[in-house]
């Protein structure tokens, strides 16, 4: 097969994809395809060596168990030990100060767990490892796209560094702010709940025996993931704690404050807390792309939807665009067909917008529901709940939805 | 003998522009292809012991591709490493087809000719490993004559896949009221139903070539998954059949 010479620019290399950022959405792709036998190049501004020290990242990630499965496919889990991750086998979702009312147990859906909390920066080791191992994978990093050029039969695109990489498709990874999706001109739906969520690490006296909790309140929701206990043999978990805006907590200066008003929501079960990492704070909203695809480009994660984080649907959603455009990408690559052709990306918008769209509207929902202050409207709230958690079929087909099956 | 109606190249000569348009009319073509490429590379694979897993799956196999038009089948072919032939009667087809595969960067000898021309060169007679005839022999003169030259042009031990439209009256319900007529899928007057064939006639035909008839498959459409899928039980509209050219 012979690739035809490129005349404006001098081509460095060929690759089949190109993918624009190598954060986690990146570059699990990357590892995805690379590890079909496509040629891949990911372009990541920041430098990998920085990114993987905890101070870079020091969030944890909710990975449902369709995720799991994807990353199971791209032969990444094989990278994770254990010891990284953390299984969620009890989900209690109660309102306020209300005991819980909705009780999720694995075991009545038969399978081991919801999903596992990870460490972003256990997965982005496990993501680098994984690439290393691949000869079809070239990461650069320390260098940011400044320009793409669209011809008929590839994308050219050009870096800061002054070189020039063609690929059939380019897909853009780069996050809620992506550069790629700018450049296509694609604009977004964007709109902010007002509300902010602390993101911290704590240490609990008892065991957490694998339960994650959700706790809705007013100023948005409260949730606790379990985390593997760490080398000295601490309970931990991880928190998410929203807040209006307009409360924005000024004590953060103070972590003995803030550690008193994180013990008094903490179930009691838990015992004594400690807070361990410095909580960060970040704004909570929602932003969707109008479109995913142009000619010869597709955005996947992030850069094509950021949801609200209170599912922990996130990344999760966008394991799901990386599923649906990997199987349109393989299958056509197998048939010897083009994989930036137009109807190869329509596709994937077809496939993709819809679930995302029911997906933030589902957790924006929620959200909303118990944002609400009226009290009647709480009690119908509750009574839903209820319904819910005596309903069989409507708690299995909700158990299933939030692992992503 | 000359297979080519020329009634019928006039009628996709005023489309030839529109060969790679995915929305025009020659969409159903492209809404079809994942389906017969991945029929066409699965008997190729089982055939010539390939993987079917591979990216270059056809490497160094011989393939001639008939009625290729804007080579929508010829191209991924190219790509899996087939070394391909695509001729079509259409002059205008052979030109987009032509400045398609260049641009994509494309190796493919394109040719606008018939089977009956190609055979009057000795050195194409028996060349082809894998012969392709896709949706083509409902449009021939002499469909009998046409299956002859498909498997002269096929070399010992190769293989020839058609593929066709079945004469029922589903066939005529599908293809012909609904394709042309409602949902106008392609344009009117493409098909003409008396044309159809029969996967009986068909085989008796290649039986008259010398050919073994391998697999005989449909194509129908499950409006559960929106798509074209294979089907082992139902050959009443779209049909593959893939025939073995004895060494």
């Amino acid at each position: 097969m012979t690739r035809k010479k490129i005349k404006s620019y001098p081509t460095d290399a060929a690759y089949d994809v190109i993918i624009i950022g190598g954060g986690l959405s990146g570059l699990s792709f990357a590892a995805g395809l690379g590890g079909a036998g496509i040629s891949v190049l990911c372009i990541e501004r920041e430098d990998p060596a920085h990114m993987a020290t905890q101070s870079y990242d020091d969030r944890t990630i909710a990975i449902s168990l369709g995720s799991y499965r994807v990353l199971e496919q791209f032969g990444i889990t094989h990278f994770l030990s254990d010891n990284d991750m953390c299984p969620i086998r009890h989900i209690d979702i109660s309102e306020g100060s209300s005991p819980v009312l909705l009780n999720f147990l694995s075991h009545d859906i038969d399978i081991d767990a919801f999903g596992y909390i990870i460490e972003n920066r256990f997965l982005r080791r496990a993501l680098y490892q994984k690439i290393e191992s691949l000869d079809s994978v070239h990461l650069l990093s320390s260098t940011h796209v400044v320009d793409f050029e669209i011809l008929s039969d590839h994308v050219q695109v050009k870096t800061s560094s002054g070189a020039c990489f063609s690929a059939k498709l380019v897909v853009g990874a780069d996050g809620r702010s992506s550069f790629t999706r700018e450049w296509m001109n694609i604009g977004v739906r964007e709109w902010s709940y007002r509300q902010s969520a602390h993101v911290c690490m704590m240490a609990h006296e008892h065991p957490h025996h694998f339960t994650a909790v959700e706790n809705f309140r007013p100023e948005g929701p409260f949730a606790i993931l379990p985390m593997p206990d760490d080398e000295n043999g601490r309970h931990r978990s991880a928190v998410v704690w929203s807040r209006h805006h307009r409360k924005k907590i000024k004590n953060l200066e103070n972590i003995g404050i803030f550690e008193a008003g994180l013990q008094a929501l903490v179930p009691t079960s838990y015992g004594r807390i400690e807070v361990i990492s410095k909580p960060v704070l970040y704004p909570l909203g929602f932003v969707h792309a109008h479109r995913y695809t142009g000619t010869r480009m597709a955005l996947i994660a992030d850069a094509a939807h950021g949801i609200h984080p209170i599912a922990g649907q996130g990344l999760n959603l966008g394991f799901r665009d990386m599923s649906a455009l990997y199987q349109l990408i393989i299958s056509a690559h197998k048939q010897g067909r083009d994989i930036g052709a137009s109807a190869l990306l329509s596709t994937y918008e077809q496939k993709r917008r819809f679930d995302n769209m029911m997906m933030s509207a589902a957790t924006d929902t929620l959200n909303k529901l118990f944002a609400h202050p009226s009290k009647s409207f709480g009690l119908i709230r509750k009574a839903g709940l209820k319904m819910i958690q005596s309903v069989k079929p409507a708690k299995r087909f909700l158990m299933k939805y939030a692992s992503g099956l | 003998m000359n297979t080519v109606d020329p009634k019928e190249i006039q009628n996709f000569s005023k489309d030839s522009a529109h060969w790679w348009d995915t929305q025009g009319p020659f969409a159903p073509l492209h809404r079809l292809n994942p389906v017969r490429l991945g029929y066409i590379k699965e008997q190729i694979c089982s055939h010539f012991k390939r993987d079917e897993r591979s990216f270059s799956s056809l490497t160094g196999l011989r393939l001639l591709d008939i009625g290729c038009g804007g080579g929508l089948i010829s191209e991924p072919m190219a790509r899996l490493g087939a070394m391909v032939t695509g001729i079509d009667a259409d002059a205008q087809a052979i030109e987009v087809a032509r400045a398609h595969a260049e641009l994509h960067g494309l190796k493919i000898h394109y040719q606008n000719s018939s089977t009956s021309d190609l055979l009057t060169k000795k050195k194409q007679k028996s060349s082809y490993d894998m012969v392709l005839a896709l949706e083509i022999v409902e449009h021939v003169r002499e469909p009998g004559s046409f299956v002859e030259e498909c498997f002269e042009l096929c070399a010992p031990d190769g293989i020839v896949i058609f593929s066709t439209l079945n004469r029922t009256p589903a066939s005529y319900a599908l293809g012909i009221i609904a394709a042309e007529h409602i949902l106008r899928w392609v344009p009117r007057d493409t098909h003409d139903w008396n044309k159809f064939i029969k996967p009986s006639e068909l085989g008796q035909y290649v039986r008259a070539a010398g050919g073994i008839c391998q697999d005989i498959r449909g194509m129908v459409f499950s409006p559960l998954k929106g798509q074209f899928v294979l089907s082992r039980s139902n050959v009443d509209v779209n049909y593959f059949m893939c025939c073995h050219k004895p060494a």
